[in-house]
């Protein structure tokens, strides 16, 4: 049985697809045949970021509209294996994605998947809704800032009720928060609400803190998700959210500042 | 600021105080319209309003629903407000069956 987990925000550039691309390509490494669905109709950009812009031929749209087969238009990973992508349209016809359409499409998917994972766009309009509607776990990606924190929220109660579970009055969505481009000094400083304080708003567990981190940018430069960068403190917070989401029990990496000693408070500055 | 406050007072502006008061305002506001008008209040204040005309002539905009939500209840306020009538015609609808002569 195919699990669908809706990658969603709200609010834009807090790192939804940076998320997708690292939690579904962290999923196929540890062996699960896992699809990433881009929902960003007349925006992709999924593609750019897993490194295989070039190899689009076909896209979700054409599947929906019968113009392609499931086959034509699947992207298979290069580098993981079980990992493939399925590319939005870049047509500006936000119409294209009908309910129906994508229903038989998730179906289809669900015959040859164990997880799907749809990259939302931001905002509340209809990619968004489509791309959320048929899921049964949600990531929502915050940011610990005021109004990423705020459209998540609103996100929170669109999850509650205009999914289908919802609507059919099934088990609600399964929530988990992402805390993404987390400061701990700043939180530690009091400029940045902390990894608590947006706990403390949202309500819902909590299923990685992604820290702030130059390897996002440099390896979203190359077209590689950022779980596969060694090294990486950001591509290690990836690994330990899928870890969790498969179940292990890991402590959170990456929320606290190293402390300072007495004579460095004194004598160090900041 | 001197060696003596920087050390003691760890820092003097915190404004993620600031951004975790504002969001528990305006999140909780917010969920409060969200979850509290979507179903039954619409229908609930046409209904009051139908009850209510039935002895004094109010309009739509006289009456305000509103309900919140605290820990463990909740409360339904109900805010109509009558118009300025004449003594004559107040007096008229004590004539009509309701609640006053049970």
């Amino acid at each position: 049985m195919a699990t669908v987990i809706v990658v969603t925000s709200g609010k834009g550039g807090v790192g939804k697809t940076t998320t997708s691309a690292s939690f579904a390509t962290g999923l196929a490494q540890r062996g699960y045949r896992t699809v990433v669905i881009d929902f960003d109709v007349g925006l992709r950009n999924l593609d750019l970021i897993m490194g295989c812009e070039r190899r689009v031929v076909y896209d979700f749209v054409n599947i929906i509209n019968g113009e392609a087969n499931l086959n034509q238009a699947l992207i298979r990973d290069k580098r993981v294996e079980n990992l493939h992508i399925l590319p939005a349209s870049q047509t500006r016809d936000k119409e294209a994605l009908t309910r129906e359409g994508v229903e038989r499409v998730l179906n289809e998917l669900r015959q040859n998947f164990e997880y799907i994972v749809c990259d939302s766009p931001a905002g509340i309009e209809r990619g968004a809704l489509m791309a959320l509607y048929f899921a049964d776990e949600a990531l929502v990606v915050t940011n610990p800032e005021v109004s990423s924190v705020r459209d998540s929220d609103r996100i929170l109660g669109i999850l509650a009720s205009r999914s289908r579970r919802a609507e059919q009055g099934e088990l609600p969505v399964k929530e988990h928060l992402v805390l993404a481009r987390y400061a701990p000094e700043r939180a530690d400083r009091g400029d940045m609400l902390s990894v608590e304080d947006v706990l403390e708003i949202l309500g819902i567990p909590l299923l990685g803190v992604i820290p702030e981190s130059p390897t996002v940018l440099q390896s979203s430069n190359a077209g590689v998700p950022v779980i596969l960068e060694d090294g990486s403190d950001a591509g290690a917070a990836y690994g330990d959210l899928v870890d969790r989401f498969l179940g292990k029990n890991l402590p959170h990496r990456f929320i606290t500042t190293q402390k300072k000693g007495f004579l460095k408070r004194l004598f160090g500055g900041g | 600021m001197g060696l003596f406050e920087s050390f003691f007072r760890a820092s003097p502006n915190k404004s993620a105080v600031l951004a975790k008061e504002r969001l528990q305002i305006i999140v909780a506001h917010e969920r409060g319209s969200r979850r509290g008008s979507p179903d039954y209040l619409p229908a609930l204040k046409k209904e009051l309003l139908e009850v209510v005309r039935k002895y004094v002539p109010v309009d739509q905009s006289q009456i305000k629903v509103h309900l919140d939500r605290e820990a463990g209840y909740e409360i339904l306020e109900l805010n109509i407000t009558l118009p300025d009538e004449e003594p004559r015609s107040r007096r008229g609808s004590e004539n009509l069956p309701g609640p006053g002569q049970a």
